[in-house]
């Protein structure tokens, strides 16, 4: 007879995908948003993350409800419309041992949050930094966001008459050290770059087009699930390797793989597909973008990486403790000091 | 000699100059000298929004007494701005001083002033200065003629100099050598006709001299600052400056030799606050220091600090509002704005040094506050404590340990949830005192977590729109202010026997306020003082207002925002107050003071 056993699946760490999940969604459903929950929680678990080690931070929007639907254990700060960065970056620095991951949505990072978003890439902050992309305000029911395509028609709004600001251009040229896209369709994708994600050491920005399946869900919209998988042009596919795994390349035939060495160890196997791209060249991640732009195509996968500029904390002479844990010995200079001071500045 | 005509150690000097020449450095010389000769003597910058060519004036007064205010007369002026040179004549008391450049167009002179001719250009061109050096150093030409007018010992020139380059040698050399030239010329070429002198005393023993933003920038060091974010503004900006000169020296672990400060230039004061209230959150003592336009676009972040429990420190060095207003002149009128700052009903801790000491004892002192009661405290000082150079009491090492509040980390945590039989919320008032307990990102217990928000939530950081949770929550958070009372400076009194007028005020009003009362004394008006040093107000303040028939609230703005604040916290002593209020950009003067009081008694 065979027996039924109550053991759950535990990862390295020791803890089940249960010890990863947050409460139930509140958002519609079939938000894409919810898909890329999923794949956080996945991710985490397969990289054998602390959920204590992980802080979560969002802004304001139906993107910025989402870190409450994963990662429950996880300290998380729900903060300001497009000024999550700036809340994310003091946090850090409170422990620069933590990963940080945050949600955006295109109303919070490509309107208010462009400038905030803009100068956290410049900064290289370490974090993952996810825009949930559907071009549409959801929690306002239905106006275009700074990411809705030109000439999309909506019922209340009419057409709109702007073009899209491009969250993975912006990021490129604010000189990102990690940039992606991907499709909340693709769960698999979704995935493998999160995983990359964390491993890298510097700013990675996720550009997810999330269809709003309520406001913005037309099947002539960027930002709909019909265009999405119709028009979706993966740039390769895509393995994330941890570094302490061995490295098997199961599907990848020898000749067709490239792979990047992210800073600790771990590796992105990019498969190729028909295209000869090359991630580590801005030049031509910024050449494919303008070219998908021109051809109505969505590209996703791993548009630019490159590993080695040093992070924000490498720019600060950070202590190995995390300044959060210091004593009042290691913070308060002493008396004499003081007399010091007094005396030197007259 | 000094002759029974003689005035000592109390007069004041202007020197008009061009902005960008490099005046500061001739006039902060000046008044280290007379500084270091024991004279209580204090320096105020009158500058304009510019950064060469628009003309500027600073006038170092001496006060035997120690009065450190503003008054509104020149005894002596040093005009080197030949564009103003007509309009600041006019300006000098009767039988004062006007030192001049020998090439400059004098016309009709009045016939009761004392007229010392310099030749200027003579001298830098004798100096051996390079050209490029020429126009910076041709205020040095005057301190030389000052020094020698008054009786200035050369050597303590020289010791302000070296201070000023910090020792650099050939600096304080190529400096010194025109002031010495400028001296020494002086000497024989004039005849002093004046009465001005001045004689070594003890006025200022124990004291230090100092800007306000240098003593807040160390007031924060020495609170354990572990974290700034700022933006360049106009008067704040030598606070976050000050912080990265002193960091460096003070604030290195000595067994590692890393940074326990980390000070971040952010892209906008957005940025700084959102930057502050991270840390904040993250259990750094965490702080920005900002202006008026400033501190109006944090307002929004403010307020999440405000619902979420976020300990900060936010200096506001006060400028003249309201919009840009005029960026390098001084005010008080923040206060309303601060109180209340965000939208919703919200309620801010205020902090109002009123000497430079205490913008180094408030510097320290904020933490401690900010972290008991888990809330933004707002420290009000204004331009003319942060920029200019005041003397002062040394600074006070604190007189106690570090108060870091209710945070629990992993061993208090679990014992603090036996004790608690298993139950933690982060915003449980489990004390009766309105403060809650907070973990930090980085423990390691799995019950420590929690969501922070603006949203709505419970007592365990859930969120909510159930109307009795967002009643309970909030008004369980207005609770921490009647806390706050006992953690909190209380205001310093001053009384006269007999006094049955008071007199209310804060900040940088106090130098004049001071003055007025001896002066009102030696009219035979008692006055009782008292000066407000926190907001919420403390019971002291209540019965001050309560045992006097009427009380003179004398701030440095339009409207009168303090006595707004205390009209609303105390309704039924409102008749009793008396708005005395006046902004122009210029520091508060006893004169005007006392103008207002006998407006009112003569009424």
């Amino acid at each position: 007879m065979e027996q039924s056993t109550n053991t759950i699946s535990v990862n390295k760490v020791g803890l089940s995908r249960n010890d990863y999940r947050g409460a139930p969604s509140t958002l519609c459903q079939g938000c894409g948003h919810n898909g890329i929950a999923a794949q956080i929680v996945a991710a985490c678990y397969e990289m054998n993350l602390i959920p204590e080690k992980v802080v979560k931070f969002s802004g304001i929007g139906c993107s910025s409800k989402s870190p409450t639907y994963f990662l429950g254990r996880s300290f998380s700060f729900n903060g300001l419309h497009g000024r999550m960065p700036s809340l994310a970056l003091g946090a850090m620095f409170a422990d620069h041992t933590l990963k940080a991951i945050g949600l955006s949505g295109d109303g919070d990072s490509a309107s208010i949050g462009l400038g905030q978003f803009k100068h956290m890439v410049r900064r290289n902050l370490p974090m993952v930094y996810i825009v949930e992309n559907n071009g549409v305000y959801g929690l306002t029911k239905g106006q275009f966001s700074a990411t809705a395509d030109r000439g999309l028609s909506m019922k209340k709004q009419g057409t709109n008459p702007y073009t899209p600001v491009d969250i993975a251009m912006e990021a490129l040229v604010s000189n990102a050290t990690f940039v992606a896209r991907s499709f909340a369709g693709d769960p698999r994708q979704v995935k493998e770059l999160i995983k990359a994600a964390i491993a890298h050491n510097g700013i990675a920005v996720l550009d997810i087009i999330s269809p709003c399946v309520t406001f913005g869900n037309h099947e002539d919209s960027l930002h709909s699930y019909a265009f999405g998988k119709e028009h979706e042009e993966p740039l390769h596919e895509i393995a994330f390797v941890p570094a302490r795994d061995e490295i098997t390349v199961d599907d990848f035939e020898e000749g067709t793989t490239r792979d990047v060495t992210l800073h600790d160890g771990s590796q992105v196997i990019l498969k190729k597909l028909e295209k000869d791209y090359d991630p580590t060249s801005r030049w031509q991640a910024l050449r494919m973008l303008e070219q998908a732009q021109e051809n109505n195509w969505l590209v996703t996968g791993l548009i630019y990486v490159e590993p080695n500029t040093p992070s924000m904390y490498d720019l600060y002479a950070m202590p190995e403790t995390p300044l959060n844990r210091m004593t009042e010995k290691q913070l308060r200079p002493t008396r004499e000091s003081l007399q010091k001071i007094n005396e030197m500045i007259f | 000699m000094a002759n029974s005509k003689s005035i000592i150690n109390d007069f004041c000097i202007t020197f008009s100059t061009v902005n960008g020449s490099g005046s500061a450095t001739a006039n902060t010389t000046l008044m280290r000298a007379l500084f270091r000769m024991g004279i209580p003597v204090s320096g105020k910058n009158i500058f304009p929004s510019n950064i060469q060519g628009q003309p500027t004036w600073y006038t170092l007064r001496l006060s035997k007494k120690g009065y450190l205010a503003r008054v509104e007369k020149d005894d002596i002026i040093v005009a080197m701005n030949p564009t103003t040179l007509a309009r600041e004549i006019t300006y000098l008391a009767e039988g004062g001083v006007l030192l001049v450049p020998d090439d400059f167009k004098l016309g009709d002179l009045r016939s009761d002033i004392i007229v010392y001719p310099m030749p200027v250009k003579r001298i830098i061109r004798e100096a051996e200065v390079t050209p490029g050096l020429r126009d910076y150093i041709a205020n040095m030409v005057y301190v030389g003629t000052v020094a020698w007018m008054l009786g200035i010992d050369m050597d303590l020139i020289h010791q302000a100099l070296d201070f000023h380059f910090k020792g650099k040698q050939k600096a304080v050399d190529t400096n010194f050598n025109v002031v010495k030239a400028a001296y020494d010329w002086s000497k024989e070429n004039l005849e002093k006709k004046d009465i001005y002198h001045v004689e070594p005393m003890h006025g200022v023993d124990g004291y230090i001299m100092s800007d306000g933003n240098t003593a807040a920038a160390l007031g924060s060091i020495y609170g354990g600052l572990q974290f700034a974010a700022w933006y360049p503004i106009t008067p704040a900006t030598s606070l976050a400056e000050s912080l990265n000169e002193y960091l460096p020296e003070l604030r290195k672990d000595p067994e590692t030799g890393k940074d326990t400060c980390v000070v971040v230039q952010s892209e906008d004061e957005l940025a700084a606050i959102g930057m502050a209230i991270g840390a904040g959150w993250g259990g750094l003592r965490a702080m920005t220091s900002t202006s008026g336009p400033g501190l109006s676009l944090m307002s929004e972040y403010i307020g999440l600090a405000y619902f979420a429990e976020v300990p900060v420190v936010i200096w506001d060095v006060q400028r003249v509002g309201p919009s840009t207003g005029m960026p390098t002149r001084t005010a008080q009128g923040d206060v309303t704005m601060a109180n209340f700052i965000s939208h919703g009903d919200t309620q801010m801790i205020l902090l109002i040094p009123g000497t430079i000491n205490e913008c180094f004892e408030f510097g320290w002192k904020a933490f401690d506050i900010a972290e008991r009661l888990q809330t933004p405290v707002i420290v009000l000082s204004d331009l003319d404590f942060g920029m200019n150079q005041w003397v002062t009491p040394k600074f006070e090492y604190p007189d106690r340990p570090m108060d870091r509040g209710k945070v629990l980390w992993e061993v208090d945590l679990e014992k603090k949830l036996k004790e608690w039989n298993g139950t933690w919320g982060r915003y449980l008032d489990v004390d009766g005192d309105g403060i809650p307990y907070r973990t930090l990102p980085g423990n390691q217990d799995p019950r420590s977590g929690y969501f922070a928000r603006g949203t709505s939530h419970d007592e365990y950081a859930l969120y909510s729109e159930a109307p009795e949770i967002w009643e309970r929550v909030f008004n369980r958070i207005a609770r921490k202010f009647v806390t706050a009372l006992q953690y909190l400076p209380k205001p310093v009194m001053s009384e006269t026997p007999k006094a049955e007028i008071g007199i209310i005020s804060s900040g940088s009003a106090d130098p004049a306020v001071v003055e007025a009362r001896d002066l009102l004394l030696e009219r035979g008006i008692k006055t009782d003082y008292l000066r407000i040093r926190s907001i919420p107000f403390s019971t002291e303040v209540e019965s001050f207002l309560k045992s006097h028939k009427e009380i003179f609230v004398v701030e440095i703005n339009r409207d009168g925002q303090l006595l707004q604040l205390l009209t609303m916290a105390f309704p039924g002593q409102a008749e009793k107050m008396i708005k005395t209020a006046h902004m122009d950009g210029l520091p508060l003067t006893a004169r005007w003071i006392i103008e207002q009081f006998m407006n009112k008694v003569e009424a």
